[in-house]
Protein backbone atom coordinates (compact mmCIF):
# COMPACT_ATOMS: atom_id res chain seq x y z
CA UNK A 1 0.00 0.00 0.00
CA UNK A 2 0.97 3.98 -0.21
CA UNK A 3 0.89 6.29 2.32
CA UNK A 4 -1.72 8.43 2.32
CA UNK A 5 -1.13 12.25 1.34
CA UNK A 6 0.69 14.85 3.60
CA UNK A 7 2.43 18.18 4.14
CA UNK A 8 6.13 18.37 3.85
CA UNK A 9 8.48 20.35 5.53
CA UNK A 10 12.22 20.49 5.17
CA UNK A 11 13.53 22.76 7.75
CA UNK A 12 17.06 23.92 7.39
CA UNK A 13 17.78 24.63 11.15
CA UNK A 14 16.19 23.08 14.18
CA UNK A 15 14.35 25.97 15.03
CA UNK A 16 12.39 25.84 12.21
CA UNK A 17 11.94 22.20 12.57
CA UNK A 18 10.36 23.24 16.11
CA UNK A 19 8.06 25.69 14.52
CA UNK A 20 6.81 23.57 11.85
CA UNK A 21 6.27 20.72 14.61
CA UNK A 22 4.66 23.69 16.18
CA UNK A 23 2.39 24.39 13.26
CA UNK A 24 0.25 21.19 12.91
CA UNK A 25 -1.39 18.81 16.34
CA UNK A 26 -0.72 16.15 13.92
CA UNK A 27 2.75 16.77 12.53
CA UNK A 28 5.55 13.70 12.64
CA UNK A 29 9.35 14.20 12.53
CA UNK A 30 10.70 12.00 9.95
CA UNK A 31 14.67 10.78 10.02
CA UNK A 32 15.30 7.51 8.98
CA UNK A 33 12.31 6.80 7.77
CA UNK A 34 12.63 2.60 9.18
CA UNK A 35 10.17 2.46 11.51
CA UNK A 36 7.62 4.97 9.57
CA UNK A 37 7.45 4.82 6.84
CA UNK A 38 6.48 0.95 6.62
CA UNK A 39 3.71 2.38 9.40
CA UNK A 40 2.73 4.93 6.52
CA UNK A 41 2.51 2.41 3.57
CA UNK A 42 0.69 0.18 6.10
CA UNK A 43 -1.62 2.85 6.68
CA UNK A 44 -1.02 2.56 10.63
CA UNK A 45 0.49 5.92 10.81
CA UNK A 46 -1.17 8.95 8.59
CA UNK A 47 0.80 12.36 9.72
CA UNK A 48 -0.85 15.55 7.94
CA UNK A 49 2.31 17.35 8.37
CA UNK A 50 6.14 15.37 7.88
CA UNK A 51 8.71 17.06 9.42
CA UNK A 52 12.12 16.20 7.51
CA UNK A 53 15.02 16.83 9.15
CA UNK A 54 17.10 14.88 7.29
CA UNK A 55 18.74 17.76 6.10
CA UNK A 56 19.69 19.70 9.57
CA UNK A 57 23.37 20.72 9.98
CA UNK A 58 25.33 19.21 12.87
CA UNK A 59 23.37 16.24 13.83
CA UNK A 60 25.01 13.32 12.83
CA UNK A 61 28.25 13.11 15.31
CA UNK A 62 29.30 10.26 17.27
CA UNK A 63 31.26 10.85 19.80
CA UNK A 64 33.13 8.97 22.84
CA UNK A 65 34.67 10.21 25.83
CA UNK A 66 35.74 8.92 29.74
CA UNK A 67 32.48 10.34 30.53
CA UNK A 68 30.31 8.15 28.06
CA UNK A 69 29.20 8.15 24.50
CA UNK A 70 26.90 10.60 22.25
CA UNK A 71 24.90 9.92 19.34
CA UNK A 72 23.48 12.77 17.08
CA UNK A 73 19.57 12.25 15.82
CA UNK A 74 21.14 11.91 12.19
CA UNK A 75 24.19 9.42 13.03
CA UNK A 76 22.64 5.95 11.98
CA UNK A 77 22.71 2.99 13.83
CA UNK A 78 25.98 2.11 10.85
CA UNK A 79 27.80 4.90 11.74
CA UNK A 80 27.74 4.18 15.40
CA UNK A 81 28.14 0.68 15.14
CA UNK A 82 31.86 1.56 12.62
CA UNK A 83 32.72 3.47 15.77
CA UNK A 84 35.90 1.85 17.44
CA UNK A 85 35.70 4.59 19.85
CA UNK A 86 32.23 3.46 21.34
CA UNK A 87 32.85 0.63 21.48
CA UNK A 88 36.11 0.90 23.86
CA UNK A 89 33.80 3.36 25.87
CA UNK A 90 30.29 1.53 25.76
CA UNK A 91 31.01 -1.59 24.30
CA UNK A 92 27.12 -2.58 25.21
CA UNK A 93 26.26 -0.45 22.54
CA UNK A 94 28.03 -1.65 19.67
CA UNK A 95 26.99 -5.53 20.60
CA UNK A 96 23.29 -4.51 20.34
CA UNK A 97 23.26 -1.94 17.51
CA UNK A 98 24.51 -5.52 15.35
CA UNK A 99 21.52 -7.05 16.78
CA UNK A 100 19.13 -3.88 15.21
CA UNK A 101 17.94 -4.95 11.47
CA UNK A 102 20.17 -6.00 8.64
CA UNK A 103 23.21 -3.79 7.45
CA UNK A 104 20.81 -2.08 4.68
CA UNK A 105 18.27 -1.14 7.50
CA UNK A 106 20.89 0.50 9.79
CA UNK A 107 22.62 2.56 6.96
CA UNK A 108 19.34 4.68 7.14
CA UNK A 109 17.63 4.15 10.70
CA UNK A 110 18.76 6.28 13.21
CA UNK A 111 20.13 5.51 16.53
CA UNK A 112 18.13 8.43 18.17
CA UNK A 113 15.50 7.68 16.27
CA UNK A 114 14.79 3.82 17.55
CA UNK A 115 15.46 5.39 20.79
CA UNK A 116 12.55 7.55 20.78
CA UNK A 117 10.15 5.28 18.57
CA UNK A 118 10.35 3.45 22.55
CA UNK A 119 9.23 -0.02 20.71
CA UNK A 120 9.62 -2.80 23.56
CA UNK A 121 10.84 -5.25 20.69
CA UNK A 122 13.73 -3.05 19.74
CA UNK A 123 17.21 -2.75 21.37
CA UNK A 124 18.56 0.09 21.89
CA UNK A 125 15.70 1.60 24.20
CA UNK A 126 16.14 -1.34 26.39
CA UNK A 127 20.05 -0.48 25.94
CA UNK A 128 19.68 3.06 26.96
CA UNK A 129 17.35 2.27 30.18
CA UNK A 130 19.78 -0.33 31.86
CA UNK A 131 23.19 2.05 31.11
CA UNK A 132 20.91 4.88 32.66
CA UNK A 133 21.11 6.73 29.35
CA UNK A 134 19.05 9.86 28.28
CA UNK A 135 18.49 11.73 25.53
CA UNK A 136 18.60 15.70 24.71
CA UNK A 137 15.61 17.37 22.98
CA UNK A 138 14.88 20.85 22.21
CA UNK A 139 11.68 22.41 21.90
CA UNK A 140 9.25 25.50 21.95
CA UNK A 141 10.65 25.28 25.44
CA UNK A 142 13.83 24.99 24.76
CA UNK A 143 16.36 22.18 26.12
CA UNK A 144 16.01 19.81 27.98
CA UNK A 145 17.58 16.23 29.39
CA UNK A 146 15.45 13.32 29.55
CA UNK A 147 16.75 10.31 31.76
CA UNK A 148 15.91 6.63 30.43
CA UNK A 149 13.59 6.33 33.21
CA UNK A 150 11.42 9.02 32.27
CA UNK A 151 11.51 8.25 28.87
CA UNK A 152 9.31 5.45 28.45
CA UNK A 153 5.79 6.00 29.67
CA UNK A 154 3.58 3.41 27.47
CA UNK A 155 4.30 0.66 24.63
CA UNK A 156 5.59 2.76 21.88
CA UNK A 157 5.10 6.06 24.10
CA UNK A 158 7.91 8.43 24.75
CA UNK A 159 7.20 11.72 27.06
CA UNK A 160 8.36 14.08 24.24
CA UNK A 161 6.24 16.84 23.54
CA UNK A 162 5.14 17.22 20.20
CA UNK A 163 6.87 19.75 18.91
CA UNK A 164 10.23 18.55 20.66
CA UNK A 165 12.89 16.92 18.46
CA UNK A 166 15.34 14.66 20.37
CA UNK A 167 18.89 16.04 19.25
CA UNK A 168 21.42 13.78 21.16
CA UNK A 169 21.40 10.42 23.16
CA UNK A 170 23.91 9.69 26.25
CA UNK A 171 25.21 6.80 27.21
CA UNK A 172 27.44 6.72 29.97
CA UNK A 173 30.68 4.88 30.16
CA UNK A 174 31.60 1.35 31.65
CA UNK A 175 33.05 1.73 34.59
CA UNK A 176 36.52 -0.39 35.65
CA UNK A 177 35.85 -3.41 36.92
CA UNK A 178 32.40 -4.16 35.31
CA UNK A 179 31.22 -6.46 31.92
CA UNK A 180 28.54 -6.09 29.64
CA UNK A 181 26.65 -8.94 27.33
CA UNK A 182 24.15 -9.16 25.25
CA UNK A 183 22.27 -11.68 23.63
CA UNK A 184 18.80 -12.31 21.58
CA UNK A 185 16.70 -14.95 19.63
CA UNK A 186 14.69 -14.01 16.85
CA UNK A 187 13.17 -16.61 14.23
CA UNK A 188 14.95 -14.70 11.39
CA UNK A 189 18.41 -13.44 11.01
CA UNK A 190 17.89 -9.92 11.36
CA UNK A 191 14.57 -9.86 12.64
CA UNK A 192 13.12 -8.37 15.55
CA UNK A 193 13.65 -10.60 18.73
CA UNK A 194 11.09 -12.83 20.10
CA UNK A 195 13.55 -12.33 23.46
CA UNK A 196 17.03 -10.08 24.17
CA UNK A 197 18.29 -9.52 27.22
CA UNK A 198 21.47 -7.25 28.43
CA UNK A 199 23.73 -7.55 31.66
CA UNK A 200 25.84 -4.79 33.32
CA UNK A 201 27.63 -6.91 35.95
CA UNK A 202 30.30 -5.29 38.39
CA UNK A 203 33.14 -7.65 40.05
CA UNK A 204 34.97 -6.22 43.05
CA UNK A 205 37.82 -9.08 44.72
CA UNK A 206 36.09 -11.58 42.55
CA UNK A 207 32.78 -11.21 43.94
CA UNK A 208 29.78 -9.61 42.19
CA UNK A 209 28.69 -6.10 43.86
CA UNK A 210 26.22 -5.24 41.47
CA UNK A 211 24.01 -7.05 38.72
CA UNK A 212 21.24 -5.48 36.50
CA UNK A 213 19.89 -7.10 33.62
CA UNK A 214 17.71 -5.44 30.53
CA UNK A 215 15.07 -6.98 28.60
CA UNK A 216 13.63 -6.67 25.28
CA UNK A 217 10.65 -7.69 23.28
CA UNK A 218 9.30 -9.60 26.54
CA UNK A 219 7.13 -7.27 28.15
CA UNK A 220 5.28 -4.50 26.19
CA UNK A 221 7.81 -1.88 27.31
CA UNK A 222 11.92 -2.63 27.74
CA UNK A 223 12.40 -3.51 31.76
CA UNK A 224 15.00 -3.50 33.91
CA UNK A 225 15.39 -5.85 36.69
CA UNK A 226 18.25 -5.38 39.30
CA UNK A 227 19.46 -8.91 39.85
CA UNK A 228 22.06 -8.58 42.64
CA UNK A 229 20.66 -9.94 45.63
CA UNK A 230 19.47 -12.76 44.03
CA UNK A 231 23.06 -13.20 42.99
CA UNK A 232 23.93 -12.89 46.55
CA UNK A 233 27.85 -12.41 44.77
CA UNK A 234 28.73 -15.27 43.10
CA UNK A 235 27.56 -16.32 39.66
CA UNK A 236 27.40 -20.24 40.22
CA UNK A 237 24.74 -22.71 38.96
CA UNK A 238 22.18 -22.18 41.80
CA UNK A 239 22.92 -17.99 42.15
CA UNK A 240 22.30 -17.83 38.68
CA UNK A 241 19.23 -20.32 38.82
CA UNK A 242 18.02 -17.76 41.57
CA UNK A 243 18.68 -15.03 39.24
CA UNK A 244 16.21 -16.21 36.27
CA UNK A 245 13.56 -16.92 38.81
CA UNK A 246 13.93 -13.45 40.33
CA UNK A 247 13.91 -11.63 37.01
CA UNK A 248 11.14 -13.85 35.49
CA UNK A 249 9.07 -12.75 38.44
CA UNK A 250 8.62 -9.02 37.73
CA UNK A 251 8.29 -9.99 33.94
CA UNK A 252 5.28 -9.91 32.25
CA UNK A 253 6.02 -11.85 29.02
CA UNK A 254 3.23 -11.85 26.43
CA UNK A 255 1.56 -14.05 23.36
CA UNK A 256 2.13 -12.88 19.75
CA UNK A 257 1.94 -14.48 16.35
CA UNK A 258 5.85 -14.56 17.11
CA UNK A 259 6.04 -16.74 20.34
CA UNK A 260 3.82 -17.79 23.15
CA UNK A 261 4.50 -15.95 26.55
CA UNK A 262 5.65 -19.92 27.90
CA UNK A 263 8.33 -19.68 25.09
CA UNK A 264 9.48 -15.66 26.14
CA UNK A 265 9.76 -16.84 29.74
CA UNK A 266 11.75 -19.50 28.95
CA UNK A 267 14.10 -17.43 26.76
CA UNK A 268 14.29 -14.88 29.03
CA UNK A 269 15.52 -17.94 32.14
CA UNK A 270 18.16 -19.09 29.72
CA UNK A 271 19.61 -16.20 28.07
CA UNK A 272 19.22 -14.50 31.66
CA UNK A 273 21.63 -16.63 32.92
CA UNK A 274 23.94 -16.90 29.71
CA UNK A 275 24.30 -13.42 29.79
CA UNK A 276 24.99 -12.53 33.54
CA UNK A 277 28.02 -14.99 32.79
CA UNK A 278 29.07 -13.88 30.29
CA UNK A 279 29.37 -10.21 32.08
CA UNK A 280 30.54 -11.61 34.69
CA UNK A 281 33.52 -13.07 32.66
CA UNK A 282 33.99 -9.90 30.91
CA UNK A 283 34.36 -7.50 33.79
CA UNK A 284 37.25 -9.90 34.92
CA UNK A 285 38.81 -9.22 31.85
CA UNK A 286 38.04 -5.36 32.22
CA UNK B 1 12.19 21.97 -4.72
CA UNK B 2 9.27 24.05 -5.70
CA UNK B 3 5.78 23.48 -4.25
CA UNK B 4 2.78 23.49 -6.42
CA UNK B 5 -0.92 22.35 -6.86
CA UNK B 6 -1.29 20.07 -9.76
CA UNK B 7 -4.22 21.00 -11.03
CA UNK B 8 -7.71 19.13 -9.87
CA UNK B 9 -6.39 17.72 -7.09
CA UNK B 10 -5.99 19.21 -3.44
CA UNK B 11 -2.59 17.27 -3.28
CA UNK B 12 0.20 19.27 -3.25
CA UNK B 13 3.43 18.36 -5.77
CA UNK B 14 6.99 19.15 -5.12
CA UNK B 15 9.90 19.70 -8.00
CA UNK B 16 12.16 17.51 -7.20
CA UNK B 17 16.14 16.89 -8.57
CA UNK B 18 17.37 13.55 -8.27
CA UNK B 19 20.62 12.28 -9.40
CA UNK B 20 20.21 9.30 -10.83
CA UNK B 21 23.69 7.19 -12.54
CA UNK B 22 25.45 10.41 -12.61
CA UNK B 23 21.78 11.73 -14.94
CA UNK B 24 20.17 14.45 -13.39
CA UNK B 25 15.97 13.81 -13.62
CA UNK B 26 13.72 16.80 -12.46
CA UNK B 27 10.24 15.07 -11.62
CA UNK B 28 7.25 16.96 -10.14
CA UNK B 29 5.89 14.70 -7.52
CA UNK B 30 3.46 14.26 -4.12
CA UNK B 31 5.58 14.46 -1.02
CA UNK B 32 4.27 10.75 -0.33
CA UNK B 33 5.87 9.52 -3.79
CA UNK B 34 8.29 6.48 -2.47
CA UNK B 35 11.68 6.44 -4.30
CA UNK B 36 11.01 3.04 -5.55
CA UNK B 37 8.02 4.64 -6.99
CA UNK B 38 9.91 7.75 -8.41
CA UNK B 39 12.47 5.96 -10.01
CA UNK B 40 10.35 3.40 -11.44
CA UNK B 41 7.61 5.30 -12.80
CA UNK B 42 9.32 8.84 -13.15
CA UNK B 43 12.50 8.49 -13.77
CA UNK B 44 11.57 5.08 -16.39
CA UNK B 45 14.17 2.95 -14.54
CA UNK B 46 12.24 0.19 -13.20
CA UNK B 47 15.55 -2.05 -12.92
CA UNK B 48 14.71 -1.20 -9.48
CA UNK B 49 11.94 -3.88 -8.20
CA UNK B 50 9.21 -3.72 -5.54
CA UNK B 51 8.06 -6.69 -3.85
CA UNK B 52 6.75 -6.27 -0.06
CA UNK B 53 7.03 -2.30 -0.19
CA UNK B 54 7.98 -2.40 3.91
CA UNK B 55 11.25 -2.94 4.23
CA UNK B 56 11.83 -6.58 4.08
CA UNK B 57 12.86 -8.31 1.29
CA UNK B 58 15.10 -5.76 -0.31
CA UNK B 59 14.12 -6.21 -3.85
CA UNK B 60 14.13 -2.36 -3.84
CA UNK B 61 17.74 -1.06 -2.73
CA UNK B 62 19.48 1.13 -4.34
CA UNK B 63 22.59 3.00 -3.56
CA UNK B 64 22.03 6.33 -2.32
CA UNK B 65 25.20 8.41 -1.73
CA UNK B 66 27.30 5.27 -1.91
CA UNK B 67 25.48 3.30 0.55
CA UNK B 68 22.52 0.08 -0.09
CA UNK B 69 19.17 1.88 1.17
CA UNK B 70 15.95 0.15 0.69
CA UNK B 71 14.24 2.63 -1.75
CA UNK B 72 10.73 1.73 -0.64
CA UNK B 73 11.11 3.10 2.92
CA UNK B 74 12.36 6.77 1.71
CA UNK B 75 9.95 9.73 0.07
CA UNK B 76 11.54 10.72 -3.08
CA UNK B 77 11.67 14.38 -1.83
CA UNK B 78 14.15 13.32 0.85
CA UNK B 79 16.37 12.05 -1.76
CA UNK B 80 16.97 15.18 -3.46
CA UNK B 81 20.94 16.21 -3.00
CA UNK B 82 21.75 12.61 -3.04
CA UNK B 83 23.31 10.41 -5.50
CA UNK B 84 21.48 7.43 -6.22
CA UNK B 85 22.32 4.14 -8.54
CA UNK B 86 20.06 1.70 -9.22
CA UNK B 87 20.84 -1.37 -11.20
CA UNK B 88 21.47 0.21 -14.44
CA UNK B 89 23.84 2.08 -13.08
CA UNK B 90 26.27 -0.89 -11.64
CA UNK B 91 27.98 -1.33 -15.32
CA UNK B 92 30.93 -0.73 -15.99
CA UNK B 93 31.91 2.68 -17.85
CA UNK B 94 32.23 0.41 -21.07
CA UNK B 95 28.87 -1.43 -20.55
CA UNK B 96 30.63 -4.11 -19.25
CA UNK B 97 29.37 -6.38 -16.77
CA UNK B 98 30.84 -5.47 -13.20
CA UNK B 99 32.30 -7.78 -11.27
CA UNK B 100 28.98 -8.52 -9.02
CA UNK B 101 26.96 -8.86 -12.26
CA UNK B 102 29.73 -11.24 -13.81
CA UNK B 103 29.36 -13.52 -10.38
CA UNK B 104 25.83 -14.17 -10.49
CA UNK B 105 25.79 -15.15 -14.18
CA UNK B 106 28.98 -17.22 -14.06
CA UNK B 107 27.61 -18.49 -10.66
CA UNK B 108 24.11 -19.08 -11.14
CA UNK B 109 23.06 -16.36 -8.94
CA UNK B 110 19.68 -15.65 -9.97
CA UNK B 111 16.78 -17.48 -11.84
CA UNK B 112 13.56 -15.77 -12.14
CA UNK B 113 15.76 -12.55 -11.44
CA UNK B 114 12.76 -10.65 -9.60
CA UNK B 115 15.43 -10.37 -6.78
CA UNK B 116 18.39 -9.45 -8.31
CA UNK B 117 18.59 -5.73 -9.06
CA UNK B 118 18.83 -5.68 -4.58
CA UNK B 119 21.31 -8.25 -4.60
CA UNK B 120 23.67 -6.29 -6.72
CA UNK B 121 23.52 -3.36 -5.51
CA UNK B 122 23.76 -5.01 -2.34
CA UNK B 123 26.68 -6.68 -2.45
CA UNK B 124 28.59 -4.13 -4.93
CA UNK B 125 28.50 -2.23 -2.00
CA UNK B 126 29.03 -4.72 0.27
CA UNK B 127 32.59 -5.70 -1.47
CA UNK B 128 34.07 -2.30 -1.65
CA UNK B 129 33.82 -2.09 2.21
CA UNK B 130 34.67 -5.96 2.46
CA UNK B 131 36.68 -6.84 -0.31
CA UNK B 132 37.48 -10.10 1.50
CA UNK B 133 34.30 -11.81 2.76
CA UNK B 134 35.02 -14.95 4.57
CA UNK B 135 31.92 -17.44 3.56
CA UNK B 136 30.38 -16.15 7.18
CA UNK B 137 30.56 -12.78 6.12
CA UNK B 138 29.23 -13.30 2.34
CA UNK B 139 26.23 -14.75 4.02
CA UNK B 140 25.70 -12.01 6.57
CA UNK B 141 26.24 -9.44 3.22
CA UNK B 142 22.86 -11.10 1.38
CA UNK B 143 21.23 -12.08 4.96
CA UNK B 144 18.58 -8.79 4.95
CA UNK B 145 17.51 -9.34 1.08
CA UNK B 146 15.64 -12.29 0.42
CA UNK B 147 14.81 -14.89 -2.92
CA UNK B 148 12.64 -17.22 -3.37
CA UNK B 149 14.11 -19.51 -6.38
CA UNK B 150 17.77 -19.99 -5.84
CA UNK B 151 17.69 -21.39 -2.34
CA UNK B 152 20.62 -18.68 -1.67
CA UNK B 153 23.78 -20.88 -1.77
CA UNK B 154 24.37 -19.86 -5.55
CA UNK B 155 24.03 -16.25 -4.59
CA UNK B 156 26.59 -16.78 -1.35
CA UNK B 157 29.22 -18.08 -3.94
CA UNK B 158 28.33 -15.26 -6.20
CA UNK B 159 29.67 -12.92 -3.54
CA UNK B 160 32.79 -14.91 -2.57
CA UNK B 161 33.88 -14.72 -6.15
CA UNK B 162 32.63 -11.30 -7.77
CA UNK B 163 34.99 -10.54 -4.89
CA UNK B 164 37.45 -12.50 -6.32
CA UNK B 165 37.12 -10.55 -9.52
CA UNK B 166 36.83 -6.98 -8.06
CA UNK B 167 40.20 -7.99 -6.23
CA UNK B 168 41.83 -9.03 -9.86
CA UNK B 169 42.94 -12.43 -8.20
CA UNK B 170 40.40 -14.46 -11.18
CA UNK B 171 41.37 -18.19 -10.82
CA UNK B 172 40.81 -19.82 -14.58
CA UNK B 173 36.76 -19.30 -14.13
CA UNK B 174 35.85 -18.73 -17.95
CA UNK B 175 32.38 -17.28 -17.75
CA UNK B 176 30.26 -20.26 -18.53
CA UNK B 177 28.02 -18.87 -21.46
CA UNK B 178 25.78 -22.39 -22.20
CA UNK B 179 22.61 -22.57 -20.79
CA UNK B 180 23.28 -25.73 -18.83
CA UNK B 181 20.79 -25.19 -15.57
CA UNK B 182 24.11 -24.52 -13.65
CA UNK B 183 24.93 -28.08 -12.12
CA UNK B 184 27.53 -27.89 -15.41
CA UNK B 185 28.65 -25.45 -15.36
CA UNK B 186 29.44 -25.14 -11.95
CA UNK B 187 31.32 -28.31 -11.73
CA UNK B 188 34.48 -26.81 -13.23
CA UNK B 189 38.21 -26.68 -12.22
CA UNK B 190 37.29 -23.40 -10.38
CA UNK B 191 37.63 -22.08 -6.86
CA UNK B 192 33.87 -21.47 -7.22
CA UNK B 193 33.20 -25.17 -7.91
CA UNK B 194 34.56 -26.66 -5.27
CA UNK B 195 32.64 -27.03 -2.33
CA UNK B 196 29.29 -27.14 -5.04
CA UNK B 197 27.68 -30.68 -4.65
CA UNK B 198 26.03 -30.46 -1.63
CA UNK B 199 23.67 -26.73 -2.50
CA UNK B 200 23.75 -27.37 -6.38
CA UNK B 201 21.49 -30.62 -5.48
CA UNK B 202 19.67 -28.64 -2.89
CA UNK B 203 20.74 -30.41 0.24
CA UNK B 204 23.03 -28.00 1.47
CA UNK B 205 22.29 -26.23 4.77
C1 LIG C 1 12.94 -4.77 7.98
C2 LIG C 1 13.21 -3.99 9.22
C3 LIG C 1 13.73 -4.63 10.33
C4 LIG C 1 13.99 -3.92 11.49
N1 LIG C 1 14.50 -4.60 12.55
C5 LIG C 1 14.76 -3.92 13.69
C6 LIG C 1 15.31 -4.59 14.82
O1 LIG C 1 15.57 -5.82 14.81
N2 LIG C 1 15.52 -3.86 15.94
C7 LIG C 1 15.24 -2.51 16.00
O2 LIG C 1 15.47 -1.89 17.03
N3 LIG C 1 14.76 -1.85 14.96
C8 LIG C 1 14.51 -2.51 13.80
N4 LIG C 1 14.00 -1.82 12.74
C9 LIG C 1 13.69 -0.36 12.90
C10 LIG C 1 14.91 0.52 12.75
O3 LIG C 1 15.84 0.30 13.76
C11 LIG C 1 14.54 2.01 12.75
O4 LIG C 1 15.63 2.65 12.21
C12 LIG C 1 14.31 2.69 14.06
O5 LIG C 1 13.36 2.02 14.80
C13 LIG C 1 13.77 4.11 13.90
O6 LIG C 1 14.75 5.01 13.47
P1 LIG C 1 14.47 5.93 12.21
O7 LIG C 1 15.56 6.93 12.19
O8 LIG C 1 14.29 5.12 11.02
O9 LIG C 1 13.13 6.69 12.64
P2 LIG C 1 11.81 7.05 11.82
O10 LIG C 1 11.21 5.85 11.22
O11 LIG C 1 12.08 8.22 10.96
O12 LIG C 1 10.91 7.55 13.04
C14 LIG C 1 10.37 6.65 14.00
C15 LIG C 1 9.53 7.44 15.01
O13 LIG C 1 10.36 8.23 15.85
C16 LIG C 1 10.10 9.63 15.66
N5 LIG C 1 11.42 10.28 15.59
C17 LIG C 1 12.52 9.84 14.92
N6 LIG C 1 13.58 10.64 15.12
C18 LIG C 1 13.14 11.63 15.95
C19 LIG C 1 13.78 12.75 16.55
N7 LIG C 1 15.08 13.02 16.36
N8 LIG C 1 13.04 13.54 17.36
C20 LIG C 1 11.72 13.28 17.60
N9 LIG C 1 11.07 12.22 17.07
C21 LIG C 1 11.78 11.40 16.25
C22 LIG C 1 9.31 9.74 14.38
O14 LIG C 1 8.44 10.84 14.40
C23 LIG C 1 8.56 8.42 14.36
O15 LIG C 1 7.43 8.50 15.17
C24 LIG C 1 13.73 -2.51 11.55
C25 LIG C 1 13.21 -1.86 10.45
C26 LIG C 1 12.94 -2.58 9.29
C27 LIG C 1 12.37 -1.85 8.11
S1 LIG D 1 10.13 -3.60 -1.66
FE1 LIG D 1 11.50 -2.48 -0.46
S2 LIG D 1 12.24 -3.98 0.87
FE2 LIG D 1 10.69 -5.05 -0.17
S1 LIG E 1 15.79 -15.36 -8.49
FE1 LIG E 1 13.64 -15.44 -8.25
S2 LIG E 1 13.39 -14.43 -6.35
FE2 LIG E 1 15.51 -14.58 -6.49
Amino acid sequence: MKPTAFDYARPETLEEAVQALGSHPDAKVLAGGQSLVPLMSMRLAAPALIVDINHLPGLDHVTADASGVRIGALARHADVLASADVRRVQPLVSLALANVAHPTIRNRGTTVGSIVHADAAAEMPMVLQLLGGSVDVVGSGGRRTITADELYVAPLESSLAHDEVAVEAFFPALPAGSGVAFEEISRRHGDYAMCGVAAVVAVEDGRVTSARAGYLSVSDVPTVVDLTDALGGSVDEAALARAAEAALAQLEPETDIHATAAYRAHLAKVLTARVLTAAHDHAREE
Amino acid sequence: MAENTAAGTAERTHDVRLEVNGVTHEVTVPARRLLSDALRHECGLTGTHVGCEHGVCGACTVLVDGRPVRSCLMFAVTAQGSEITTVEGLAEPDGSLNPVQQAFRECHGLQCGFCTPGFLTTVTAGIKENPCPTHEEAREMVAGNLCRCTGYQNIVKAVERAAEIARGDTPSAPAPDGDDGGLEAATGETEVARDDDASTTGLGA
